[in-house]
């Protein structure tokens, strides 16, 4: 699926409807250049699972943990030098648990993942304000819940 | 009364032993030291594992170099948090052990106000009430801290913590990590006022921050040069936009400090070493009649004699932990 955002407004609209069909277990891959709205994206989809905190980078710390309807789980990978460095952060917990999974520059950690998952891809349009949203499922609990966004 | 410090939030394993609350007799971090020697390997980055295997080495070392032995401390203080749950864990566990084997007190400390506390080792005749600016890689906070134990958090970042501003920008100009050093140097070379780069001071009343845009605001920037062919000069971004992360740290920290009288301004973390954002503080502040105060470079950065030091006022304030403490990797202020 391919959506054509513009502005913030519109990045918030989606994020939170994505936020709102969210469950325990989920994960949610971003991957897109610095400054493409990553965590502009996992605020909003935050604001959907009911998360009241200000959603802040969690690149320094790796790891941002939220309470929702649901645990929420901010990752950013983009510091780690090895993905081995993973397994020292114990993040098959965090994958395999009852939280959300919200991870920026997932494609780094790929090998990592679990296979079901949703990924969105941000990428810059020809306009400063303007994103497309390239957003895929694997697994059948991804496929549905595209279908829920369209 | 000694204290010894166990740090290990996030990168760094350290250790110190700190005498009264200000007085360093050792500040051992676990990057500095002969790793390859001593433990047969390299300590990498982020690694709770790491923590672990350096954690006794450098508490030893620590006790070394203060000329003491374990029968000497009266306490130990440890970080609680904020930072990486796993990395907590190991420092947190390991000062349990050791009060609980030694029967001393265990004090939990804030990593922020660690930091700010790195204050009272570097300048002993500093006193509370102060406003105060921590910047670091991972925070960013506007405090009024009314004594050594009593602060009030009046502003935070609401995206992007101001050194990750500086990584990032630097990582986009092709400098190594940590950036922030080498925009600093390359700012001193360049001409600020010649890329106009957003000022995000969000509500009037507001003394919140807000990174994200002006990052985004450099990278778009170079995009656009780079598809217009032109050369970029990155003393002149580095110089822009330190300049505009500078205007609105200082601008926020002066207007705090305005709004509650207080005439000393002291900056923390690791941003704090940067040469551009001391200077301009102290120009305004000769202007302003404020004092400006800050800490050494190696007490800017994460170390344990800062956590020491809290922990010592923590403890003339009767706040001692029990052993069931746990860490806390959200642990906000009050």
């Amino acid at each position: 699926m391919e959506i054509r955002i513009n502005g913030l407004k519109e990045t918030e609209d989606f994020g939170i409807k994505l936020g709102r069909l969210l469950e325990p277990g989920d994960i949610v891959c971003l991957n897109g250049e610095l400054g493409a709205g990553k965590t502009t994206m996992t605020k909003s989809i935050g604001i959907g699972l009911g998360v009241e905190e200000y959603i802040t980078s969690p690149t320094f710390t790796l790891i941002n943990q939220y309470r929702g309807r649901m645990p929420v789980y901010h990752f950013d990978v983009y510091r780690l030098e090895n993905v081995e460095e993973l397994y020292d952060l114990g993040f098959d917990e965090y994958f395999f648990g009852n939280g959300v999974c919200i991870i920026e520059w997932a494609e780094k950690i790929e090998r990592m993942l679990p296979e079901d998952r949703l990924v969105i891809d941000i990428k810059n349009g020809k306009n400063i304000d303007e994103r497309t949203l390239h957003i895929s499922g694997h697994g059948p609990r991804y496929e549905e819940l595209i279908k829920e966004l369209e | 009364m000694l204290t010894l410090a166990i740090e290990s939030s996030c990168d760094e394993t350290a250790c110190a032993v700190i005498k009264d609350g200000r007085e360093v007799l050792s500040n051992i971090i676990s990057s500095q030291i002969d790793i390859h020697r001593k433990f047969g390997g390299v300590v990498p980055e982020i690694a709770s594992r790491k923590h672990i295997e350096a954690i006794n080495n450098i508490i030893q070392e620590a006790l070394d170099e203060a000329n003491c032995k374990f029968e000497d401390i009266d306490m130990i203080g440890v970080t609680q948090g904020p930072g990486l749950i796993g990395a907590l864990l190991v420092g947190l566990s390991t000062a349990k052990a050791l009060a609980y084997g030694l029967d001393i007190p265990l004090i939990g400390v804030n990593h922020i106000h660690g930091h700010i506390c790195a204050n009272f080792i570097e300048h002993r005749d500093l006193e509370p009430p102060f406003t105060c600016l921590v910047v670091s890689g991972g925070h960013t906070y506007l405090l009024n801290v009314r004594d050594y134990t009593d602060f009030e958090l009046v502003g935070r970042t609401r995206d992007d913590a101001a050194g990750e501003a500086f990584d990032k920008v630097a990582r986009s100009l092709g400098l190594p990590y940590p950036g922030g050093p080498h925009i600093d140097r390359l700012a001193k070379e360049g001409d600020k006022d010649s890329i106009s780069f957003p000022r995000v001071y969000l509500e009037d009343d507001s003394y919140d921050f807000s990174f994200s845009g002006l990052k985004t605001a450099v990278l778009n920037y170079l995009n656009q040069e780079k598809q217009k062919g032109q050369e970029i000069s990155i003393e002149n971004v580095a110089a822009s936009f330190q300049q505009a992360v500078l205007d609105i740290l200082v601008d926020k920290s002066f207007k705090l400090a305005n709004e509650t009288g207080s005439k000393k301004i002291v900056l923390a973390g690791g941003v704090a070493a940067n040469q551009g954002l001391r200077e301009m503080m102290e120009e305004r502040g000769t202007k302003e009649g404020i004092q400006i105060y800050y800490p050494s470079r190696i007490l800017c950065t994460d170390n344990a004699a800062m956590i020491g030091s809290a922990a010592y006022y923590n403890y003339r304030k009767g706040l001692i932990s029990g052993l069931s403490l746990n860490a806390e990797p959200n642990l906000g202020l009050n």
